[in-house]
């Protein structure tokens, strides 16, 4: 398709989707190049992890384009999806692992379901990915007897099993202790580079995240605050993008939730008190 | 208390209309799986294997003490009228007409058909159907499938091991305990149970009912809300439902088949 830049896998297209009433994504575009690690930020609830859902076709859009090399998503039936998806990996937040199957059996799952391989040669390949993400010791344990951050990497050796060319990670950070988060960070990178991927994951995390992404993406109220390399995306004058960048409790997003004025709730009485209250936290 | 605006009337029949919808596509999806189920029947014997395992217990012990219970309430009954030589055609065609399949179906949604509901509900809590859909396996055809159809099998075989534990229930307490003949008690079952029109039609009973409960367990499961709220609430409804429905279709079916 003429409208597909050669150099990007994933490209959306004044896209809008929304829950009823309430708009997710509000018109917006954007591109994810191909062979690089894009990075996908902004404050929670601002449909960051809409978009992997709706790259995946787990979701339709409103209204817009969707292309994923080059075919529009939005427009295929259920065949042409499930070929699309082959070709995509996808990482959940907590890994989502088949509860009543093994370490092994996850991850030749995948492979089980979509190629007629002889059983050696699938477990040739399950050792290789599990080897991969550093856990081809770990192939007889049930998902219950992992760690989070184990349980994670197990989802990706299974995500990458059919070899797809685009990975999306759903929050691959949350919840791990900085060790598991270097060694989760330095493994989306590795993998990156070495079998060939275009990635995209979706973190809160900025430490990690600007030291791994080639492409920062940072999502607000619906639309993209601002994007970049790392270095620019650190440098955006946007007040929305400093604030997130550096951390602030207060900014465009504020840090109390909208209601009455103090005024109003306390009296005009208690009102150095409450600001006192208000600097204190 | 406000009134009802019909615009509320009117969404609430669209709503309900969208389930029964939603539900009869999942059926006929399920009934079109019956080919590719059976190409990969590793998997409905798995189901089958833990289904029939989850209940055989239950529903052995129940069909014993219900047998016992019919070997003493028949007994009395038949005392009255001096034909307790009829102790065992009265256990047998109670058990295998009606309550062989219908108790068993009951039970069956109460052990099986829970552990059913939760475990998808779950399932789809961890987003392991969704981690499915985007590995491009089918959820309905993977996961739905292969339990719909060993439910379905498995239905009349556990009715079939409660109908005969009744029996024996019934000879314990009729033969053994009170002393009815055993020579009268057998061969009044002989002659007057048959073969095509009671237990033949005691089989396709609990068939339906196999098809009923699991469907609706499934069904409960693959659409709950993925909290655990949801899930505790999906897993009552398969209960209440499944149930209602038993009883409903075990009527109409009983009208059909044994009215002349």
């Amino acid at each position: 398709m003429a409208s597909s830049l050669p150099e990007s896998l994933v490209e959306l297209c004044n896209l809008t989707f929304g829950y009823g009433e309430r708009v997710i994504l509000d018109d917006i575009s954007l591109s994810v190049p191909r062979g690089k690690v894009t990075a996908l930020m902004g404050a929670s609830g601002g449909g960051k992890t809409t978009v992997l859902r709706l790259i995946g076709g787990q979701n339709r859009a409103q209204s817009g384009e969707l292309l994923f090399d080059g075919q529009d998503v939005t427009l295929m039936d259920q065949q042409q999806l499930y070929a699309a998806r082959r070709r995509m990996g996808m990482l959940f937040q907590f890994g989502a692992l088949f509860a009543d199957l093994s370490v092994f059996e996850n991850v030749a799952f995948p492979l089980r379901e979509h190629t007629g391989l002889p059983e050696a040669l699938i477990r040739d390949i399950v050792l290789m990915k599990l080897n991969a993400v550093g856990l081809r010791g770990a192939r007889d344990l049930m998902p219950s007897e992992v760690s989070g951050g184990m349980a994670r990497r197990i989802a990706l050796a299974r995500a990458i099993a059919l070899d797809p060319e685009l990975v999306m990670y759903d929050e691959p950070f949350s919840g791990l202790d900085p060790i598991s988060l270097g060694t989760a960070a330095r493994l989306i990178r590795h993998l990156n580079d070495s079998m060939g991927l275009t990635s995209i994951f979706v973190s809160h995390e900025l430490e990690q995240t600007f030291a791994i992404a080639d492409h920062v993406i940072i999502l607000a109220n619906g639309k993209i605050a601002t994007e970049g390399t790392p270095a620019q995306v650190r440098e955006s004058a946007d007040p929305l993008v400093y604030q997130y960048v550096h951390a602030l409790p207060d900014g465009p997003v504020q840090f109390h939730y909208p209601g009455p004025t103090v005024e109003e709730d306390f009296g005009s009485a208690l009102k150095s008190a409450s600001r006192h209250a208000g600097a204190a936290s | 208390m406000s009134w009802y605006k019909p615009s509320d009337v009117g969404l609430a029949t669209r709503e309900k209309l969208a389930d029964l919808g939603y539900g009869a596509r999942l059926f006929i999806r399920l009934l079109a799986s019956l080919v590719s189920s059976f190409r990969r029947f590793g998997l409905v014997r798995d189901q089958i294997h833990f289904l029939g395992n989850y209940s055989l217990a239950i529903i052995a012990i129940s069909g014993l003490f219900v047998g016992f219970v019919f070997g003493l309430q028949g007994y009395y009954t038949l005392l009255r009228f001096g034909s307790t030589e009829a102790l065992g055609q009265l256990v047998t065609f109670t058990l295998v007409r009606e309550l062989g399949p219908v108790v068993t179906a009951l039970l069956f949604a109460g052990r099986a058909g829970t552990s059913l509901t939760a475990e998808i509900g779950l399932m789809k809590a961890g987003e392991q159907i969704s981690v499915m859909e985007m590995m491009a396996v089918d959820p309905v055809q993977r996961i739905l499938a292969p339990r719909f159809w060993a439910g379905v099998i498995t239905m009349p075989l556990l009715a079939a091991v409660f109908s005969a534990m009744g029996v024996i229930g019934g000879w314990v307490v009729g033969v053994l305990m009170i002393g009815v003949d055993g020579g009268a008690f057998w061969s009044q079952i002989q002659g007057s149970v048959d073969v095509w029109k009671d237990v033949g039609n005691g089989i396709v009973k609990s068939i339906v009912f196999g098809f009923t409960v699991t469907f609706v367990a499934l069904l409960q499961g693959f659409k709950a809300q993925p909290t655990p709220e949801g899930v505790a609430s999906a897993t009552t409804r398969t209960v209440v439902v499944a149930s209602l429905a038993v009883l409903g279709l075990d009527f109409i079916l009983t009208a059909l088949m044994f009215t002349t």
